[in-house]
């Protein structure tokens, strides 16, 4: 790959042509609102103003960190069993795995509101066998639910797909040489399997922490998030597009840095692939 | 004799989804012997070596290992190590951790780890390695880190799995050597694959010659070149002319229409047997001083020998040679006594050692593969 030849070239123009028009001609966009007051000026009053959402970013992360710990708990097991079955089951399950991706996520979010309301499945069930209702929708619990169960395929797929791959003749070298199940897991699955946690933390992190409309629809409008701040100011017209792209400027940051941080995890092996 | 064994299967039979791998395979392994399963693609001799390092259980049968049964004893516990057949290094770890490995389970202290794993690669000639990952490794120095990791751990048998099969020849050679030197140096019972006869011959101890899941043969090498126990074993190991004979009596068979001196007797009158004559071993003479007699039918140039085609009434005998002989030279034959080894009929019978279908560029071809 170091030397790119003529014919490599003219195969990746497509995409290079691609990339321009719709990933860096936007970030130019919004890099030039974020540097620009609504008259069109050079400023940074736009970024230093963004103290005030301090309590939205620190949420922010802290909930997407959450729903990112317990996506991995959750998936990093589920990837291992699957892994271990028999090659058809595998791919049933794969399936099962995949099928709810393909549908919108927004329609997968609403489908939790029938679930958890005041008056929704959960509790309709409790009243009936005689129990107190819970209060479930529009709380922190419910948008790091809408957060996990969004996202678990994200973490799913790169776990299981690294786990598949681990060749089962190592497994049985490091029994060989005196490891019992635990010390298998330890030195050799776990180690093998980081690449894939490494692009499920990234694949889950950065759309939970980005999200908006999770939160407004599981979490109500008690708790703002960042990406909901974003929204807000992008609904009020053109005037306030200045902050809302400081707000996404700042935003992006901290996730590149996220980003390079988890990638020095991955110590450049290769597998910790993004997206 | 049971004692000295340190490894015995008795009885084993194994079977894959109703096809039978290994069938009632009876094997003593002495302490400290280097033993090779020598036989074609199939014929389960990793089965049988898996069933040893316990990656396996037999559907019936004991593997005994110190006169102590061990049928369901997991792999982990045994002393026994594996170098398998593509090596399965831990592409995580570098050959410094590669090496470390079976110490670090066993938890010894960081010193004494540092002190075998610098031993253990001084050992195959790897000293300086420590630091490389073992992907920028070629596959001899791979191979050099998988002897190293297995050894380390001082098994009491080390299995190898047809280690020597993915280098090239002139490696192979010399990994030949080293192997033998490091088992005899370390004192170490080796149970080697290949499905090579020639490294079978050279390295070991002791042949166990397979096919079909079962033991054809065990003996020294010598015993199985020159006394091969049946159709398959005489034409697996080397060369061979097989042709129906007849004994007539004790010292005498019958064969191509011809009456032989021979050595073999306590065959009963008449018995129907296979008789083999290795190539090397037929002179060539005067038509007319033959005892068969026969038509060149082709002549290839080895280096060393001639490996000459003759028609003796049909058959296709092979014989080696240094004096040169031309397509369709009339020749007589000439057999010493020693030179005709007389074997009972089995099922192999027939099968093989005619060289009627020989064609030399086949046997290059497969000759190349092999390597
Ligand atoms: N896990 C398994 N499931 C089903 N069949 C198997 C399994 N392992 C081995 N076999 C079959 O058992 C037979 C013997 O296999 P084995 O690996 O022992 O042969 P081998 O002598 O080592 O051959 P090779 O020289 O090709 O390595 C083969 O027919 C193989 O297909
Ligand atoms: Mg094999």
């Amino acid at each position: 790959m170091n030397k790119k030849t003529f014919g490599n070239k003219l195969v990746a123009s497509p995409y290079i042509v691609w990339s321009a028009i719709f990933i860096v001609v936007p970030l130019i966009i919004m890099l030039y609102f974020a540097l620009t007051d609504s008259s069109g000026n050079f400023t940074l009053a736009n970024l230093s103003g963004l103290g005030e959402y301090k309590k939205a970013f620190a949420i922010s992360i802290l909930y997407a960190a959450i729903a990112t710990v317990i996506t991995l708990l959750l998936a990093y097991p589920m990837a291992y069993f699957m892994s271990k079955l028999k090659i058809s089951s595998q791919r049933m399950i794969f399936m099962i795995v995949m099928i709810p991706m393909w549908m919108n996520f927004l329609i997968r979010t609403y489908s939790w509101i029938t679930i958890l309301a005041n008056t929704g499945l959960i509790n309709t069930f409790l009243k009936n066998i005689g129990l107190r209702p819970l209060k479930l929708i529009n709380t922190p619990g419910a948008v790091i639910l809408g957060m996990v169960y969004d996202f678990i395929p994200y973490m799913i797929l790169p776990i299981y797909s690294v786990m598949s791959k681990i060749d089962n003749s190592l497994l049985e070298a490091s029994e060989d040489l005196g490891s019992n199940g635990f010390n298998k897991f330890k030195r050799v699955i776990f180690p093998l399997s980081r690449p894939g946690v490494i692009s499920g933390i990234t694949m889950v992190f950065v759309p939970s922490v980005s999200t908006f409309y999770i939160s407004q629809k599981l979490g109500g409008n008690k708790t703002m998030l960042i990406g909901d701040t974003i929204e807000y100011f992008f609904n009020l017209g053109p005037d306030y597009y200045n902050i809302a792209s400081a707000i996404s400027l700042v935003l992006m940051v901290m996730i590149l840095i996220c980003l390079f941080i988890m990638n020095r995890f991955s110590d450049g092996e290769e597998g910790g692939v993004l997206m | 004799m049971e004692k000295e064994n340190i490894v015995e299967l008795k009885n084993i039979s194994v079977a894959f989804d109703g096809e039978q791998v290994l069938d009632q395979l009876n094997l003593g392994i002495k302490d400290k012997e280097f033993i090779t399963l020598l036989g074609p693609s199939g014929c389960g001799k990793t089965t049988t070596l898996r069933l040893i390092a316990g990656f396996l259980e037999p559907d019936c049968g004991d593997v005994v290992f110190e006169g102590k049964k061990i049928n369901g004893v997991p792999a982990y516990k045994r002393q026994v190590n594996t170098i398998f057949q593509r090596y399965a290094l831990f592409p995580h770890l570098n050959v410094y951790e590669n090496v470390a490995f079976g110490l670090r389970v066993k938890k010894l202290p960081e010193n004494e780890i540092k002190q075998k794993v610098t031993e253990m690669l001084s050992l195959v000639n790897l000293s300086g390695f420590e630091k490389r990952n073992i992907a920028t490794l070629s596959g001899g120095q791979q191979q050099r880190v998988a002897i190293a990791r297995a050894i380390a751990n001082h098994p009491k048998v080390l299995l190898l799995d047809e280690p020597l099969a993915a280098l090239d020849l002139k490696l192979r050679k010399d990994m030949q050597k080293e192997l033998k030197k490091i088992q005899q140096q370390l004192g170490i019972t080796f149970i080697f694959v290949t499905h090579d006869q020639e490294e079978a011959l050279t390295m070991s101890d002791r042949v166990v010659v397979m096919d079909k899941g079962k033991i054809q043969q065990v003996g020294t090498p010598q015993d199985i070149y020159n006394e091969p126990k049946n159709a398959f074993v005489a034409d697996f190991i080397g060369e061979s002319n097989i042709v129906d004979g007849k004994m007539l009596k004790d010292y005498r068979v019958e064969f191509s229409g011809q009456e032989f001196r021979c050595l073999d007797r306590g065959f009963s009158q008449n018995e129907q047997v296979d008789v083999v004559v290795r190539p090397e071993d037929v002179d060539i003479v005067e038509y007319d001083k033959g005892m068969l007699k026969g038509k060149v039918t082709s002549v290839a140039f080895l280096g060393v020998h001639y490996e000459i085609i003759v028609d003796i009434g049909g058959f296709k005998w092979m014989i080696q040679t240094t004096d040169e002989h031309f397509v369709n030279d009339r020749v007589g034959l000439y057999i010493e006594p020693d030179a005709i080894h007389i074997m009972k009929k089995s099922e192999y019978s027939g099968l093989y050692g005619d060289y009627s279908s020989y064609s030399e560029e086949i046997d290059h071809l497969s000759d190349v593969e092999e390597e």
